[in-house]
């Protein structure tokens, strides 16, 4: 069940040159949206390492928005291009690591867009809240080692598991 | 008067036993060592019991070269016993350092490992026989070691002194690693400082590499038994093969890509990455020619187990550790 006092963590990366922008307009024309993203500005959505997704996914963010310029619309001229190349790869990755594919979202808004900005993001916590909180290795704070009979026999077969010839 | 050696130690917990085989594979260095140092404990070759070790003065082993992971309870407590008992721990090998291929169970839990290894079909096991952790025999209660939920490096469980990364390490560079610790023991060297990395390159993969590299854009992702002939002088990535060479530290000559073959990525993070996997993420994006979201998911098709191929040797040791399915069971 999900817990209904439960606030994502966000953290949201921002280009300097439009989805910054964006943010800073929502802001002036006192916009109302979720409060639950954290942003840091960057140059420009190429900028985005991966290692900054999954740094802030294992340090106990819930969901990470991913902001830049319309494709065509770059700063940089094509570095927006590179960003979705590496969202896309990423996402496949978040999967087999068994995290939710939707934890990690890729929004275009361009310096005028304040109000497709906030409610991005708005909809964004609410598709967070619904997947409930990550918290990330907080698993491991229990015993490290497991009675291996047991959990074998409480896991036993999914068909996915069963190697056919 | 007798000279009284240094100590010397080596063990295995998670791994193959490759580490040992690189180990002999010194030649006439392993006589160095044994000129060098008393052997104290080495269970593939040499007897010995834990309870000489724990028997042992503190700090009394001077130096021990722990190869494999922690998947049992057993590993953790030989771990942080020989910890106790050595001067210089070195994390030897890829499992002690970041996991290497058993880190890759880090992605299922470990019931479905067990479940796997003794009742599918690989194994003929009618009655659902299970190994117990415990069972009383007339002369007392014996006991096999627990499993760890996920397998961890060495050191997420204690202090490392060095890191010596590689599946295994390169002969040449065990070589050199020892005459380090001897000169160093002679007073002709200092000790690199703790936490270093020893024994490798300070570059890529890629650097060391021989083939050419020209701009790099690719319309698909290929298996290399997919593409033949393979071009002798042409860098792999460029020829649609994931090449784990750009997130890969260098040390190791460049040996698969010079043989022909991809490199897996056994020697690690490159110097300053801080997420192996994000830094081939981040390689791998770089060459896909296509800008619209379906093509470059036609393209990222052709990788068919992206978190093993960017994960396949330091699953255990990145920032997630652990798939979520592995972490979560009680």
């Amino acid at each position: 069940m999900p817990d209904n006092n439960f606030e994502p963590t966000i953290i949201g990366f921002t280009c300097n040159w439009c989805s910054y922008r964006a943010a800073d307009l929502a802001g002036t024309a006192r916009m109302k949206y979720a409060p639950n993203v954290r942003l840091v500005r960057m140059m420009c959505s190429g900028r985005l390492d991966p290692t900054f997704v999954l740094r802030a996914l294992s340090s106990g963010a819930d969901g990470i928005m991913i902001t830049g310029c319309h494709p065509g619309e770059c700063h940089y001229i094509e570095q927006n291009y590179k960003a979705l190349r590496r969202f896309l790869l990423l996402r496949r990755v978040l999967k087999g690591m068994g995290i939710e594919p939707e934890r990690v979202k890729l929004v275009w808004a361009s310096a005028a867009e304040g109000a497709r900005f906030a409610s991005e993001t708005t909809a964004f916590v609410e598709e967070i809240r619904k997947l409930g909180s990550l918290n990330w290795g907080k698993a491991d704070d229990g015993p490290q080692t497991v009675d291996h009979v047991e959990s074998s026999v409480v896991n036993r077969p999914s068909s996915e598991l069963e190697v056919t010839a | 008067m007798t000279h009284i050696k240094p100590k010397f130690a080596m063990y295995w917990a998670a791994s193959c036993g490759g580490c040992e085989i690189a180990v002999l594979n010194t030649h006439e260095k392993i006589l160095d060592v044994d000129a060098n140092f008393d052997v104290v404990f080495w269970p593939v070759a040499m007897d010995a019991k834990y309870k000489d070790v724990e028997a042992m003065e503190d700090c009394s082993i001077l130096l021990t070269l722990f190869n494999g992971g922690m998947r049992n309870d057993e590993n953790e407590h030989i771990a942080k016993l020989l910890r106790q008992k050595s001067k210089i721990l070195v994390a030897f090998g890829s499992c002690a350092c970041e996991g290497c291929i058993p880190g890759l169970a880090n992605l299922s839990p470990v019931g479905e490992i067990v479940h796997t290894a003794f009742n599918t079909i690989t194994t003929d096991n009618p009655h659902e026989i299970y190994p117990r952790t415990t069972f009383d025999v007339p002369e007392g209660e014996l006991h096999i070691p627990k499993l760890s939920k996920i397998l961890r490096p060495l050191d997420q469980v204690v202090d490392v002194d060095y890191y010596m990364p590689g599946c295994p390490p390169e002969s040449h560079q065990i070589a050199a690693v020892i005459d380090l610790v001897i000169d160093a023991l002679h007073g002709r060297v200092n000790l690199p400082p703790k936490g270093s990395v020893i024994g490798v390159g300070n570059s890529t993969v890629c650097d060391e590499c021989p083939r050419a590299r020209n701009i790099k854009m690719i319309k698909a992702f290929k298996r290399i038994q997919d593409i033949a002939p393979v071009d002798p002088t042409l860098c792999i990535l460029e020829q649609g093969v994931p090449c784990n060479g750009p997130a890969t530290r260098s040390g190791c000559n460049a040996r698969c890509p010079q043989a022909g073959a991809q490199c897996i990525g056994c020697y690690g993070p490159a110097e300053g990455v801080m997420d192996y996997g994000a830094r081939l993420i981040t390689a791998f994006s770089s060459v896909i020619d296509a800008n619209t979201s379906e093509e470059i998911d036609r393209i990222l098709d052709g990788i068919p187990d992206p978190t093993g191929q960017v994960y396949r040797f330091n699953l255990a040791g990145s920032l997630l550790k652990a798939s979520q399915t592995a972490w979560k069971v009680k």
